[in-house]
């Protein structure tokens, strides 16, 4: 009995460690986040505490089109070219994957996720020599594309994943009554996994909306996107604009996020809670 | 369109053949199916992807700058034996050669590619074709006389090596090697030694964030994974909100947070424990810090997902059995751990290798890693076979390590 006692005791240490611990690496992970959002409100142009006073210029200055606004834009349409391919190439060769174990299947699938393994610098500097020689340097056209080689891979994977979750008597079931394979396709399987490739088109977003190392080498000043910009003002000098859009990404950042659960509790739902 | 093939194999269309065959061909239409749907992906990665990684292998070895801009030398001198100083033919062709090139403004960039072998050779090249079209035969004494050093034997070594379509140069180079004049691979001296450094470094980063993150998000997960109330879906929220965010906005609030005047150093001073503002930013500390909280979700999110799979009970049951709590967990639970752990750990790993923006941003100049070298090379220098050289290492590096994971810890990878 006394063994048992010390051992709770014991126990009841390691607990309130362990919950110390977990305390203070969340504070770790979320204070510098937190941190910088009052500051780019500050009257002053330095970025440090205590602040002179409240002010918007901050924000008058990121709503600018030059740079910042023409660069969010950039980074807009690049992101949203680059999702809608990634996502209707990676749908198509999850589908291709999921219904058929054709020969060669291993190989093909390290190919399409060769893009997570392979570091970001080495991608930049092949596509550079490469869109040197083909004339696609300084385009949009050569940055979409890099971009949606880069966000692909995310779409098949969480397209594969949501595909192992389906059923696929349903389909036999929906041609068994005569529906076409289009329309199978349509009203049966797409609404199933819609959850599944939309959480996959928003990883295709996110990475190319973040990525700054392919825009460094391919991307003249024309299509500078909001990253790239962002990475010359931190490396030249920290000013409270780049505050003020730090914390205009975080808002929408966190909006995606909120999009994400929507989704997932709709798949779960759907999906039985499987 | 090629959805259509599964139905129609099923409706079968031929009564007379056996069912045996019609499953055959069911099966094979089924694989051409899978087959064209996965095609365009492939067909875009091959062509965006695959080939422009191949093509850096290729000019990691590749120097066509000589052979283009004087290809009469590299012609003649190809059968040169290297024993004595080369013939009139050889010295006549380079004569033209740089007559010529220095016409169509092309020998600059074969000085160049020849400084890369022995200093002072594009400062020599292109001495001698401001004059080459006055030069007479004989060729060789003209030369000569225009400057010594083409009466050195050494230099025309260079040449030859240099002329020749592949070159070991860059790759020797990033490797702190250097060929001497017979061809023997050496070390180049130890104050030239510069290159090898940041693959080291870089490994050695890259080990020390993966074992940091292991010990910070062992028990995160831990903790997330085992907690009966909701905290746990607080602390994955806390985990994964960083993951979403910008890595630029988290490095610029790293930037804030630990300037000089930041806020970490007016809590220290606030505190008393430190009179004078540290220097926090821009060293290996301000490295770690940032990589820690770049990576660190992709520890949690694998180990989280292994770990709610181990009952607890088996902790109960182990201690019923007489195990201390410590014994219990470390014979029992942490072996059942180890897959989340691995594919983790690789996870972290393979991404801090090939880290660029963290380490320019807020590392010094002796925090940089493999992925600096290639911008500086490609970006700044220009020098596209070193910058070449430099990724090849890089990704020589990723895929031994990935496969050092795969094989040695058995992890399971991205998949």
């Amino acid at each position: 009995m006394a063994n048992n006692s010390t051992r709770t005791a014991q126990e009841r240490i390691a607990s309130v460690l362990l919950k110390a611990f977990v305390g203070m690496t969340c504070f770790f992970l979320i204070f510098p986040i937190l941190a910088i959002i009052p500051i780019s409100f500050s009257s002053g142009s330095f970025l440090s505490y205590p602040m002179p006073g409240f002010s918007l210029q901050w924000y008058e200055a990121v709503l600018q089109p030059f740079p910042w606004l023409e660069t969010l834009w950039n980074s807009l349409f690049i992101a949203i070219c680059a999702t809608v391919l990634a996502t209707t190439l990676g749908t198509l060769a999850a589908y291709g994957l999921t219904v058929s174990r054709f020969p060669g299947r291993g190989l093909v699938i390290a190919i399409i996720i060769s893009p997570l393994i392979v570091p970001i610098i080495v991608v930049a500097l092949g596509v550079y020599f490469f869109f040197a020689r083909v004339g696609l340097l300084g385009t949009f056209t050569g940055l979409i594309m890099a971009h949606t080689a880069l966000g692909a891979p995310f779409v098949v994977i969480t397209v594969l994943a949501t595909l192992q979750g389906f059923d696929m008597q349903l389909v036999r079931a929906s041609s068994s009554l005569g529906a076409k394979p289009m329309a199978t396709f349509r009203q049966v399987t797409f609404p199933l996994i819609a959850p599944g490739i939309a959480t996959g088109a928003l990883f295709a977003f996110i990475t190319s909306f973040d990525e700054v190392v392919v825009a460094l080498f391919v991307a003249s000043p024309a299509q500078f996107t909001l990253p790239r910009q962002m990475f010359a003002g931190l490396r030249d000098q920290l000013d409270p604009s780049i505050v003020a859009m730090s914390t205009l990404l975080i808002l929408f950042t966190s909006l995606i996020l909120i999009v994400m659960e929507l989704l997932r509790r709709r798949t779960q739902r759907i999906m039985g809670g499987r | 369109m090629s959805i259509t093939a599964e139905f129609e194999s099923d409706s079968g269309r031929a009564p007379e053949v056996s069912l045996k065959s019609k499953l055959r061909r069911a099966e094979r239409q089924r694989q051409l199916k899978g087959l064209g749907l996965v095609a365009p992906l492939l067909t875009f990665l091959l062509v965006i992807f695959v080939l422009p990684i191949v093509a850096i292998l290729f000019f990691a070895v590749s120097s066509p700058e000589v052979g283009e801009a004087l290809p009469r030398t590299a012609e003649a001198i190809k059968s040169w034996d290297g024993k004595d100083l080369p013939d009139e033919a050889t010295y006549r062709a380079l004569a033209e050669d740089l007559a010529e090139g220095y016409e169509a403004k092309t020998v600059a960039g074969a000085g160049t590619r020849l400084n890369y072998q022995a200093s002072g050779f594009r400062s020599l090249i292109m001495r001698t074709a401001r004059k080459a079209d006055e030069m007479q035969a004989p060729f060789k004494a003209a030369m000569i006389d225009r400057d010594e050093r083409w009466g050195e034997i050494q230099y025309w070594r260079e040449l030859q090596r240099a002329a020749r379509p592949l070159t070991p140069l860059y790759v020797l180079q990033v490797l702190d090697l250097k060929q001497d004049e017979t061809g023997a691979i050496v070390s180049v001296p130890e104050n030239r030694a510069i290159y090898l450094d940041y693959l080291t470094r870089s490994l050695w980063i890259s080990a020390s964030v993966t074992v940091l993150c292991l010990l910070i998000g062992y028990p995160i997960a831990y903790f997330a994974a085992h907690t009966t109330s909701n905290w746990g879906y607080l602390v994955l929220g806390a985990v994964l909100l960083p993951f979403w965010i910008s890595v630029l906005v988290r490095t610029a609030a790293w930037m804030v947070v630990l300037q000089r005047e930041g806020m970490l150093n007016d809590l220290l001073i606030g505190i008393g424990l430190i009179g004078e503002p540290l220097q926090l930013l821009f060293n290996r500390f301000a490295v770690y810090i940032a990589m820690i909280h770049v990576l660190l979700p992709f520890l949690v999110m694998p180990l989280y997902n292994n770990m709610r799979t181990i009952p607890q009970l088996h902790l109960k049951a182990a201690g019923s059995l007489g195990a201390t709590p410590f014994w219990a967990f470390w014979t029992v639970y942490f072996p059942q751990s180890l897959p989340g752990l691995s594919a983790g750990a690789l996870l972290v790993f393979i991404l801090a290798l090939g880290y660029y923006i963290t380490p320019a941003l807020v590392g010094g100049p002796g925090d940089q890693m493999l992925s600096f070298l290639v911008t500086q090379f490609a970006l700044e220098i220009g020098n596209w076979g070193m910058a070449a050289a430099a990724a090849g290492l890089l990704l020589v590096a990723t895929l031994v390590s990935y496969a050092v994971f795969r094989l040695c810890l058995g992890a399971r990878g991205f998949m």
